[in-house]
C-alpha cells in the first residue's frame, strides 16, 4: 500500500501548523535568558517598538503550577526570577504583527547576575557549581551480572577504552510550531508534535484546567526524531498562556535558529569499558561506566539513561557484567529524547570498543563478534533470556556477504599501500534494540484504542498515535484492512484529537507498529464482536503473517464484515458502533525495576551495518562510499515505508558519527544554523543498501517488531570502524571532524605515519 | 527579517505573473518573497525550513529557474515569472509517490520543484548526477534514496511514456 497522504505532501496540498488559515491572532515570541546561570535583576523593555501593543506575559501569570510537568515539575514554563541555562524562557511576547514581534525580542533586555556555570558533565563538579543534590547527579542506575571485580582479576587481557559522544540537534524540518485559541471555555492547542497527551498532562497542572477544558490536536508533523516528544509541550503551554491572557488566538513558531539553540537534542555522553577477554576472544567481564549530559532540567533523561545502560554490554552473552550509569546537571540546554533514547551512544561505545580489542588481540573483529553473539538460552546483562529464534550470526553473515567485506578489505589493503593520499576501509557493527517501553513501561501507559464502525460501512481508527513522516497511517489502515478484510480505501484514521481519540500511549520508542498496532488488530476483532460476528479473524487465515494481505483489497471476510456493521447501524440509529482494545502485557515479561533485572522488553531487533570509507589524507575528510543494513524487524508491514525508516536512520547516525557538531560558548550554542550546524546533502551520502530478514515477533502486529530507532544505533561504530581499518589508527569520539581525525593521525607533513 | 534598513518603508506595488495569473500586490521593501506567498497569497505549499537559503524548502521557480524564496525580496520578483509547487500537475507526483519521495513532506514541496526542474533540463544529467543536482534540497527522512529512486524512476516512467 502506497503511503496514505503521499500525494498531499508530494502537491504541497497538506498543511502544517503554519499553514493552517487564521483570523486576527497574534504571533507569539519568546524571550530567553542571555546567561547560563544566575539571578534575574532587571528586564529592561527597549524604546524601539510600542509596548502598548503588545501582551506580555511572565511567570505570575501562570494559574496554575510553574512547570512543564512529564516525569517531575522541576522545569518551569517560565523562569520564575533565576536562570538555569542559556536560552531558557523567561518572558512571552505577542503582537499582530510577526515582524515586530521579532523585533522587540531585540528591544528586551534580561539582565542575569551571573553565577559559575557546570558546563562540563565530565568532571566532578566543584561545590559553587553543586545545583542538583550533593553532587549534580540527576540519576544513577546500575546493572550487576556475576563477579565483575573477580572475573576482571583472572582476565588474561583487559582493555580499556573511553569513548565520547557529542549533541545532536534533531533538525527536524518543520520547526516547533504551535496555534492557541479559545473555544468557548476549552483552551485549544493544535501544533506539530508526538504525543497529543503529553502535552496534555503538561498543560492541565500549570494551567489548572481539566482535560475537558483542554483539547489538543496534533496537526501534520514534519519529522519529529524526539524532538517532538517532550519540547512540544513547553511550546504549547507557552502558546496557550498567550492565548489565555490576551483571549485571541495564538501562534507561536520558531525560527530555525531559535528551534536550534533552545530546543533539546540528544544527549553528550562519556563511556568507560573494561573488559576482560581471553585469548581466543571470548568476553569474561564487562565493566561499563556511562555519564550522560542531561542539562539543566530532567526531561526524560531518567529514561534515556535507563535505555542507554540497559544496551550498554551490546549484543554479547558475558557472565560478569556491571555497568554503572549517571546522568549530569549542568547548566546547559535539557537534553531529551533523539531517536535511539541513549542507545547509539551505548552502542557507538561498545561497538567500537570490539574493534579496540580485536586489534589487541589481532584478530578479525567479524570473528571477535561472532564468537560472542548471544545465542538462544544465553543472557544478557539484566538476566534477561533470550530465546526468540532470531539467528543473529544470519544477521551479521547477510550484511558481510552483501558488502562483499572479506574481498574488499584484501583489497584495500593492496590500494592503501599504493594510493598516496587516499586510504580506504571497511567496518562493522552488530547491534539490537529493545522496541517498545523498559519494563513494565508499556503496562503503565494502559494504551487504549478504538475502530469505529460507520453507518455507511466504513471504519475509521481512533488513537492518539501520530504521523510524523514514519508512516504510521498508513501502516494502520493496513493493519485494520488486512484484519477485516477491507479495501484500505474504506478506513481512515481520525485526526489526533484528544477530545475525540484514547490514548494509545505515546508515539516513541519504535512501539507504533508493534504494540498500538496490535491493539488495531484487537479492536478490529471486538468491532466485529460488537456487530455482532463471532467468526475469529485468525480462522479465516486472510490477512495475517501472510503476505498476501498488506493492504491488498476487499475479501469475501471483509463484505461480511461490512454487511454486519451496516446492519449493526440499521438496528442501533444514532448510536456509535465501536470495537475497543487495551494493552495487555504479552506473558511471561517479569521485570525488577529496583535491581534491573529481567526481561527489558518484550522483543528486539537485531541488525548489522558495513560501511565502507574514504579518507583523504590530505583534507582529513572521511566520505562513505557504501553501506549496507540488514535489519531484522519482524515482519516487514511496508516494504517502501520500512526502508524510508531504515535508510533515514542511517543517514542520521553516519551524519552524528561524522558531521554534526554542537559549539558550545558558556553554554550556549554557536552555531545554530544550517550554514554552519551541517547535516549531509543527497552528495554527502552514498545509497543505503537495506534488506530485511524477517523472524515475526508473535505478539506484535502481524509479527512486527520496532524498526524507527533501530537503524540509528549500529550506523556510527560502523563509520568509525571503518575509518580504524583505514587509517591503522582507533579514534574514540565523535563528530569524526576533519579536525579531529587531524589530532588523532598527526598533522606533519606525513599523515597516516604514527606521530 | 526588519524593517531596519536604509531608506523609505513605504510599501512597494508591484505586478507580476504568478502561476501564469498576472497578480498586482504591495509589498513592504523587506518583504521575502517567501512570506508574500504563504501569508499573503495564501500559497502555503512553499515551506519555511531555514530562512537562509540553505534547505530548499522553499524552492519556487523564478522565470523559470529554481531559487530559494526566502533569500529572494518580494519587491524583486516584479514584472517577473513566478511559479510555486500549486502550479505543479499533480498527475506527475504519482512517480514520486510509488517510490517513498516523502516521509514528512515538509521539504517535499521544494524536493519536487527541483526534482521537476530536472525533469525538464535532461541536459544537465550529461554532465551531473540526479544526486549531485539534488544536493541544494536538504532531507532530515529519507536518507536521500527515496529521493534518488523517485526521481530516477519518474525519468524512466516518462521516457517510457
Amino acid at each position: 500500500m502506497l503511503r496514505r497522504e503521499g500525494l498531499s505532501k508530494l502537491t504541497g496540498r497538506e498543511r502544517y501548523v503554519d499553514d493552517l488559515p487564521l483570523e486576527d491572532f497574534l504571533w507569539g515570541a519568546t524571550v530567553r535568558s542571555p546567561a547560563p546561570r544566575g539571578r534575574i535583576s532587571d528586564i529592561i523593555f527597549g524604546d524601539g517598538v510600542d509596548w502598548s501593543e503588545f501582551v506580555i506575559v511572565d511567570h505570575t501569570d501562570i494559574p496554575g503550577r510553574n512547570a512543564v510537568y512529564l516525569i517531575e515539575y522541576d522545569q518551569p514554563a517560565l523562569a520564575p526570577g533565576y536562570v538555569h541555562h542559556v536560552h531558557e524562557p523567561v518572558l512571552l511576547l505577542a503582537h499582530p504583527s510577526r515582524d515586530v514581534a521579532r523585533r522587540a525580542l531585540r528591544e528586551v533586555q534580561v539582565i542575569v547576575d551571573v553565577d559559575p556555570p557546570a558546563l562540563d558533565f565530565r568532571t566532578l563538579p566543584s561545590p559553587d557549581l553543586i545545583q542538583c543534590g550533593e553532587d549534580n547527579v540527576l540519576k544513577r542506575l546500575s546493572i550487576q551480572k556475576g563477579d565483575v571485580e573477580r572475573a576482571l582479576a583472572e582476565s588474561p587481557i583487559v582493555v580499556e577504552g573511553v569513548y565520547e559522544t557529542g549533541a545532536q540537534e534533531h533538525v527536524y524540518l518543520e520547526t516547533q510550531g504551535m496555534l492557541a485559541y479559545l473555544d468557548d471555555d476549552v483552551l485549544v492547542i493544535k501544533g506539530s508534535m508526538q504525543c497529543p497527551y503529553y502535552v496534555v498532562k503538561a498543560l492541565k497542572p500549570a494551567l489548572n484546567r481539566s482535560e475537558e477544558e483542554i483539547r489538543v490536536i496534533q496537526t501534520p508533523t514534519g519529522g519529529g526524531f524526539g524532538g517532538k516528544e517532550e519540547f512540544p509541550s513547553m511550546v504549547a503551554l507557552h502558546a496557550g498562556l498567550l492565548a489565555l491572557k490576551s483571549r485571541r488566538p495564538v501562534k507561536l513558531i520558531y525560527d530555525r535558529t531559535e528551534d536550534m539553540v533552545a530546543t533539546t537534542k540528544r544527549h553528550p555522553s562519556q563511556i568507560r569499558h573494561r573488559t576482560g577477554v581471553d585469548e581466543n576472544g571470548r568476553l569474561i567481564a564487562q565493566e561499563i561506566e556511562v555519564v550522560m549530559d542531561g542539562g539543566a532540567y530532567l526531561t526524560l533523561t531518567p529514561v534515556v539513561l535507563s535505555r542507554a545502560i540497559i544496551h550498554a554490554a551490546g549484543l554479547y552473552h558475558c557472565d560478569n557484567v556491571r555497568i554503572l550509569g549517571r546522568a549530569m546537571f549542568t547548566n546547559s540546554v535539557p537534553y531529551g529524547a533523539f531517536r535511539g533514547f541513549g542507545n547509539p551512544q551505548a552502542h557507538f561505545a561498545v561497538e567500537r570498543h570490539m574493534d579496540v580489542i580485536a586489534d589487541c588481540l589481532r584478530m578479525d573483529p567479524v570473528e571477535l563478534r561472532r564468537i560472542n553473539v548471544i545465542r538462544d538460552g544465553q543472557t544478557t546483562s539484566t538476566g534477561q533470556v533470550i530465546g526468540d529464534g532470531v539467528d543473529r550470526l544470519q544477521i551479521v553473515e547477510r550484511a558481510l556477504a552483501l558488502s562483499d567485506y572479506e574481498r574488499r578489505r584484501r583489497e584495500h589493503w593492496v590500494r592503501n599501500s599504493e594510493h598516496r593520499y587516499l586510504r580506504r576501509g571497511i567496518g562493522m557493527s552488530a547491534f539490537y534494540h529493545g522496541a517498545g517501553f523498559t519494563g513494565s513501561g508499556e503496562v503503565m501507559l494502559d494504551s487504549r484504542l478504538h475502530v469505529e464502525g460507520h453507518a455507511d460501512g466504513k471504519v475509521q481508527v481512533l488513537c492518539a498515535s501520530t504521523e510524523m513522516g514514519q508512516g504510521q497511517i498508513t501502516v494502520f489502515i493496513q493493519l485494520a484492512a488486512d484484519r477485516l478484510g477491507y479495501d484500505p480505501a474504506e478506513i481512515s484514521i481520525a485526526e489526533p484529537d484528544t477530545h475525540r481519540v484514547p490514548d494509545s500511549g505515546p508515539t516513541v520508542g519504535s512501539r507504533t507498529a508493534m504494540v498500538v498496532g496490535r491493539l488495531v488488530e484487537r479492536a478490529c476483532d471486538d468491532l466485529c464482536r460488537q456487530a455482532g460476528l463471532e467468526i475469529a479473524v485468525e480462522a479465516s487465515g486472510e490477512g495475517v503473517r501472510g503476505k498476501s494481505g498488506r493492504g491488498s483489497g476487499e475479501t469475501a471476510r471483509g463484505a461480511l464484515v461490512k454487511e454486519a456493521i451496516i446492519a449493526w447501524h440499521s438496528a442501533h440509529p444514532g448510536e456509535r458502533l465501536l470495537g475497543r482494545a487495551r494493552y495487555e502485557p504479552p506473558p511471561g515479561i517479569e521485570w525488577d525495576e529496583e535491581n534491573y533485572l529481567g526481561d527489558a522488553y518484550g522483543a528486539f531487533g537485531w541488525a548489522a551495518h558495513v560501511a565502507e570509507v574514504e579518507v583523504d589524507l590530505r583534507t582529513y575528510d572521511v566520505r562513505v562510499l557504501d553501506f549496507v543494513s540488514v535489519q531484522d524487524v519482524g515482519t516487514v508491514l511496508n516494504e517502501t515505508l520500512a526502508k524510508g525508516q531504515v535508510q533515514g536512520g542511517v543517514a542520521q547516525g553516519i551524519s552524528w558519527a561524522l558531521l554534526e557538531e554542537c559549539v558550545w560558548k558558556d553554554g550556549a550554542m554557536q552555531n545554530g544554523q544550517l550554514t554552519n550546524y551541517i547535516i549531509p546533502t543527497s552528495g554527502d551520502l552514498p545509497p543505503i543498501r537495506v534488506e530485511f530478514v524477517e523472524f515475526p515477533y508473535e505478539h506484535g502486529a502481524q509479527g512486527a517488531k520496532g524498526i524507527g530507532e533501530l537503524p540509528l544505533v549500529g550506523a556510527a561504530p560502523a563509520v568509525l570502524n571503518a575509518v580504524a581499518a583505514a587509517t591503522g589508527r582507533q579514534p574514540t569520539e565523535i563528530p569524526l571532524t576533519p579536525e579531529r581525525l587531524m589530532a588523532l593521525l598527526g598533522n606533519g607533513h606525513e599523515p597516516g605515519e604514527a606521530p | 527579517m526588519n524593517a531596519g534598513s536604509t531608506g523609505s518603508n513605504d510599501p512597494i506595488r508591484i505586478s507580476f505573473t504568478l502561476n501564469g495569473e498576472p497578480t498586482t500586490v504591495e509589498v513592504d521593501p523587506s518583504e521575502r518573497l517567501l512570506d508574500l506567498l504563504r501569508y499573503r497569497l495564501g500559497l502555503t505549499g512553499t515551506k519555511e525550513g531555514c530562512a537562509e537559503g540553505e534547505c530548499g524548502a522553499c524552492t519556487v521557480y523564478l522565470d523559470g529557474l529554481p531559487v530559494d524564496s526566502c533569500l529572494v525580496p518580494a519587491y524583486q520578483v516584479r514584472g517577473h515569472r513566478v511559479e510555486t509547487i500549486e502550479s505543479l500537475d499533480p498527475v506527475g507526483a504519482a512517480h514520486y509517490h510509488a517510490r517513498g519521495t516523502t516521509q514528512c513532506g515538509a521539504c517535499t514541496p521544494g524536493v519536487v520543484m527541483t526534482a521537476e526542474w530536472i525533469l525538464q533540463h535532461r541536459d544537465r544529467l550529461e554532465t551531473h548526477t540526479v544526486r549531485e543536482l539534488m544536493a541544494g534540497n536538504l532531507c532530515r527522512c529519507t536518507g536521500y534514496d527515496g529521493i534518488i529512486e523517485g526521481i530516477e524512476g519518474a525519468l524512466e516512467d516518462r521516457e517510457a511514456g
